[in-house]
């Protein structure tokens, strides 16, 4: 069994709306359909999707502060909406947007009320939180009170406090969300070492970098369902995704009419042009044959972006890089 | 267990004391105005009680001393609010109090020891400068009995607690209305006038005094001024008013804890 199982798992959330001046109707609304997947112990798995796709109703269910409409699902074991409290003893969570820290008192204070919270023994606190000071860069700001720390600072110290009492799974929603390139690297660092240590994490983010440095396995998730569940490769190569091939020429020309490859863009008369392959395929037979016939001087092969392959997901619309 | 819950939430009331003592300002202007406001109201029911000698029962003494009293008890019972229930209703509209359902402790112990830790604080900075300030300009009717005074304290806290228990069912609305500012005009109002804050409730005629006495509000401010005054012969002496404020505070908190079931029933089911 996996360490995190969904099966078949619905939410429908009932919405009131306004008609007339006095008249209102409920409209149901399906925040998440059949969702099943599985997380084993020890993975580090990148949950994404657009606004409103139903991830954070997924992490509010398997902490059990939700209880699905229908379906099964089980924490560790654990039935969360059953032993929420229970549960909370063995997850950690960070909400970038939120924070659970004491908003007028010095850093450290809210560290020693995390402990008493979940009764970590003396020795251990000292111990994780001297890990987490130290790799997070924290130790100037533990006597700073949290109201004067900037947000980069303020989302380190929350990751602290979700960590503290070695939880075996650490959701994390937007970890990254509106923090410098400094910032994100010290808390990607951070989280690639939390994970190799055997916490589990799932990790929404809009962040596709944070995806691509952290996570071997990404869920993709629209309209409540998972759309893409694999590795990052898979993703850029699914749905008939392409590469793009920029070739320079001597002068101007027509579009380049060679096997296996069709133009997308042209520029400059024809000195500059696009042309998309399959993603699966080698550029070398392609670059060769455009040689052959035309006066290449200078070329390049792009990758299909990421975001671009995602948003194309979510559409509905095969990837193609540009 | 039970330990080690205990000082979680000593640990809360520790640091929210602290919190509330980096408030230096608030806490220098709350003093000058609950002064300012005692002399205003001084010299008002001095006007009154000179037309009305031994008015409610009160010699021109006591009600003078009722005024301070009751503005040293202001900020530390919060009967309009401004406790740290305040931070609870900030918390419920913005959506944050759904963070804090992810950490194994119990809702509505943890707002009591924050405002438990807030009223501590607020009673040596806030309380304490009134009446001493008042004492030193009148002549007030201060016992000399040490059993009395810890007779007011217990009184004071069990009105904390009821008041407590009212603001923490205000805050709790915010579940339902997500805008709390109409609950909470309406119990600052009630408040206001059932606490005695406005006048003793003990000039007021027959039946309205009567049963004003017997509502919670009465024990916020009147009860525990009259346990310092020894005027509780009509409510059954020290025993019924501390037996009154006790239910009270076991009826309201109880409440409080079966509203909050519903609540959390509520997130959990239908989402914040």
């Amino acid at each position: 069994m996996a360490f995190i199982e969904l099966e078949g798992v619905e939410k429908t959330f009932t919405v009131r709306r306004k008609r007339g001046r006095f008249t209102r109707t409920k409209d149901e609304v399906r925040a998440v359909e059949g969702l099943t997947f599985g997380v084993e112990r020890g993975e580090m798995v990148g949950y994404i999707g657009p606004n409103g796709a139903g991830k954070s109703t997924t992490v509010k269910m398997l902490t059990g502060i939700l209880t699905p409409s229908a379906g099964r699902l089980r924490v560790a074991g654990v039935d969360p909406q059953k032993e929420r409290v229970r549960l909370a003893q063995r997850i950690g969570v960070v909400f970038g947007q939120r924070t659970t820290l004491w908003w007028d008192l010095p850093l450290r204070d809210s560290f020693t009320l995390v402990r008493r919270i979940y009764r970590i023994p003396q020795d251990r606190f000292e111990e994780n939180l001297g890990r987490c000071v130290d790799q997070l860069e924290l130790g100037p700001l533990l006597d700073t009170p949290v109201r004067q720390l900037s947000l980069g600072q303020r989302m380190r110290g929350d990751i602290t406090a979700a960590l503290l009492h070695d939880p075996e799974v650490l959701y994390l929603d937007e970890p990254t969300i509106g923090l410098d390139i400094l910032s994100k690297a010290t808390v990607r660092r951070f989280l690639a070492e939390v994970n190799a240590r055997g916490t589990t994490v799932l990790l929404t983010t809009h962040d596709l970098q944070d995806i691509e440095q952290l996570c071997r396995r990404v869920m993709v998730i629209d309209h409540g369902r998972v759309v893409y569940d694999g590795g990052l490769e898979g993703l850029q190569g699914s749905d008939g995704a392409e590469r793009t091939l920029v070739v320079d020429l001597a002068g101007p020309s027509p579009a380049i009419d060679v096997d296996g490859a069709r133009v997308v863009r042209r520029e400059g008369d024809g000195e500059r042009q696009w042309l998309a392959f399959p993603a699966g395929r080698s550029a070398a037979p392609l670059v060769a044959a455009v040689a052959e016939r035309y006066p290449l001087v200078d070329l390049s092969v792009r990758e299909p972006d990421i975001e671009d392959v995602i948003a194309r997901l979510y559409r509905g619309v095969p990837a193609q890089a540009t | 267990m039970r330990l080690h819950a205990a000082r979680l939430y000593r640990t809360v009331a520790a640091g929210t004391f602290r919190r509330y003592s980096t408030y230096r300002a608030a806490t220098i202007a709350g003093v000058f105005t609950n002064t300012v406001f005692g002399f205003i109201m001084a010299y008002t029911y001095l006007a009154l009680w000179n037309v009305r000698p031994h008015l409610g029962g009160y010699t021109a003494s006591d009600a003078l001393t009722y005024v301070f009293i009751g503005q040293s008890l202001f900020a530390v019972v919060a009967v309009f609010g401004g406790g740290a229930t305040d931070d609870m209703i900030g918390r419920i509209r913005s959506g944050d109090i759904s963070v804090d359902l992810y950490r194994p402790v119990d809702l509505q112990t943890w707002w009591l020891a924050t405002d438990l830790g807030r009223a501590a604080f607020q009673f040596l900075a806030r309380g304490i400068p009134p009446t001493v300030v008042g004492a030193l300009a009148f002549h007030l009717s201060l016992p000399s009995d040490p059993l009395v005074w810890l007779a007011f304290l217990l009184s004071a806290f069990l009105g904390l607690l009821v008041s407590f228990s009212v603001r923490y069912l205000v805050a709790l609305s915010g579940f339902w209305l997500i805008d709390t500012s109409g609950t909470q005009a309406a119990a600052g109002i009630l408040g206001m006038f059932f606490s005695g804050q406005l006048l003793p409730l003990n000039i007021f005629p027959g039946a309205l005094k009567q049963i004003a006495m017997l509502l919670p509000w009465a024990g916020m401010q009147q009860l525990p001024i009259d346990v310092l005054l020894r005027t509780t012969a009509s409510l059954g002496g020290l025993g019924g008013v501390l037996a009154l404020q006790v239910t009270w505070a076991a009826v309201l908190l109880a409440l409080g804890r079966l509203v909050t079931a519903t609540a959390v029933r509520k997130v959990v089911f239908q989402g914040g």
